[in-house]
């Protein structure tokens, strides 16, 4: 498999990958499959229309992991792939997507990515997508990730979604039913800055008795860049959920948080924060008084924030 | 050395100009532990704030080291050699006290260099060095991990604003000893405390006393210290402590 080393620099950031990973992968670049490894316990099967994959992972699969990043370097493409992972009962895994473009073209760029996990009893599935834009093009670098849920019984998901810099248009939607004893727990990260607009949509749907669901974004909104974050966590039994955004906005930054709460049942327990504000004053001064400046000190801050 | 020469600082409430420190001018002497003291709302928070920088004069001049730092931001003061405790620590989601100390020292340091800081203050170290400062940590525990950070800081001329206020009395009993050791290794620095607290000014080479915004009394512990006992100036070591002070 042969790389340049622009999608080199992508595969770092979106994957911490700086060699062809261990275990099961897919690399995609460009609109097309560059490489692809499959393991005894984890099947990667091509879709028949080449746009995606289907992961198939034995029940009982232990500490293993599959990557399937993809990397952009092509001004103009626009793909929309489906990935389904079928998740076996019992087994314990770790799936790292994630999606680099480095846009230098005229042309805008987009990858729709539409994640579905399948995931069977008790398993527990690590999911971590990292999103990144390079390139100084006029050309947009736009991702739309679509991800949907469906944990059977005691099955334990935790989602780790982060888009820290260079996408210039992301609008990602969550979704999620989750049976007796489930899990799930997300954790997002975002940053927009120029003109960035990002809309993340969280629909999580607790049907069945002991589930819970713990949704908390962290972001960033600097320059003229706006983001929605919409969440709502609907209980239909005695389940537990909590989702939370808690925003920093600098200088013309906006930030719309939606918090939506639905609890069908006396025993759903259900609890939603937000809080949006600026950097407080007296943290630059505190990190000020340690000799930093106060760019230095902000850039602290948001890198502390969004750890 | 700090002097200040003349120094005021007006604010402006309600439309009314008010003198917070009138024309005070005050040294701190090399290797001196100095406390100032004087009742709530006399000034001395906005002293200590106007050392660091946070606050400008609206009239007078600082010296730092012979050098006049009056309209030198924070950054540069810091960097000149000025640490400044907050009364009320500042917490930060995300940032753990290994950063905090990290920043303080200005360098790169290892997990067990930064412990050394906060087993000066009577935490233990391995319990706190990879948490988030932020609101899971009490009153006590953050007001410590801030005069860490001041250590960490090693800095030339240290203020603290009224250490002892927001910790719980046991805190306070390790709080003495820590400014005991640091006034033991005061060589090529010097100590500035706010405080109301006898087993402070106990320790002071020298004590200055602010009352509305002019110093009433200055000189040394021994002969400023009598004068005080008993009077609302001084808080014995028993009394509760809440925020005070401007």
């Amino acid at each position: 498999m042969e790389l340049d080393e622009i999608q080199k620099r992508l595969l770092k950031e979106v994957a911490d990958l700086h060699k062809v990973p261990e275990g099961a992968y897919n690399i995609r670049s460009n609109g097309q499959s560059v490489g692809r490894s499959s393991t005894e316990n984890i099947e990667i099967i091509p879709r028949e229309d080449g746009q995606g994959l289907t992961v198939k992972i034995k029940p009982g699969t232990k500490n293993e992991s599959v990557h399937i990043p993809v990397v952009m370097t092509k001004s103009g493409i626009k793909e929309l792939v489906y990935n389904d992972f079928y998740v076996g009962e019992g087994s314990d895994v770790i799936i790292v997507a994630g999606c680099g473009i480095d846009n230098c073209g005229p042309k805008d760029s987009e990858h729709d990515g539409i994640h579905r996990f399948f995931v069977e009893k008790g398993a527990h599935v690590k999911y971590v997508e990292k999103h990144f834009g390079s390139g100084d093009g006029a050309g947009k670098r736009i991702l739309n990730p679509g991800t949907e849920v469906y944990q059977d019984e005691d099955s334990f998901v935790e989602m780790e979604m982060v888009q820290i810099k260079g996408v210039d248009d992301t609008n990602r939607t969550t979704k999620a039913e989750l049976k007796k004893g489930a899990k799930l727990i997300v954790r997002e990260r975002l940053m927009t800055h120029g003109d960035q607009n990002a809309y993340s949509k969280y629909d999580v749907v607790m049907d069945g008795e002991g589930s819970s669901a713990d949704v908390v974004s962290r972001s960033v909104a600097r320059d003229n860049s706006y983001q929605k974050f919409d969440a709502v966590l609907l209980g239909n039994t005695a389940c537990s959920g909590h989702t939370e955004c808690d925003a920093i906005i600098m200088d013309n930054g906006r930030i719309l948080a939606v918090p939506g709460l639905e609890a069908n049942s006396v025993d759903a327990a259900l609890v939603h924060e937000a809080a949006i504000g600026k950097i407080a004053g007296d943290q630059i001064i505190k990190l000020m008084t340690l000799g930093l400046t106060e760019e230095e000190a902000e850039e602290q801050i948001i890198n502390g924030f969004l750890k | 050395m700090l002097e200040l020469r003349n120094v005021s600082f007006e604010v402006n409430a309600d439309g009314d100009d008010k003198e917070i420190i009138k024309n005070i001018s005050l040294k701190i002497p090399d290797e001196k532990l100095v406390v100032v003291t004087g009742p709530n709302g006399g000034g001395k928070s906005t002293l200590a704030r106007l050392i660091a920088g946070i606050e400008r004069p609206t009239s007078g001049s600082l010296f730092f080291e012979g050098k006049d730092i009056t309209d030198m931001s924070v950054t540069d003061r810091a960097n000149m050699g000025i640490g400044f405790a907050f009364q009320q620590p500042v917490r930060f989601k995300g940032i753990q006290v290994f950063d905090l100390i990290r920043l303080a020292t200005g360098k790169k340091i290892s997990m067990a260099d930064a412990c050394e800081y906060l087993s000066a203050v009577g935490l233990c170290a391995k319990d706190y060095i990879g948490r988030e400062v932020n609101s899971s940590l009490s009153g006590g525990e953050l007001k410590r991990i801030e005069i860490a950070t001041v250590l960490a800081k090693a800095s030339k001329l240290s203020v603290f604003d009224e250490p002892e206020a927001g910790i719980d009395l046991w805190s306070f009993q390790n709080l003495i000893e820590v400014f005991k050791n640091m006034r033991n290794n005061i060589a090529g620095s010097s100590i500035m405390i706010i405080s109301h607290q006898e087993r402070i000014l106990e320790i002071a080479d020298e004590i200055v006393v602010i009352r509305n915004g002019s110093v009433t009394e200055h000189g040394p512990g021994s002969e400023i210290l009598p004068k005080l006992t008993g009077t609302s100036d001084m808080a014995p070591a028993c009394e509760k402590n809440g925020p005070s002070g401007i």
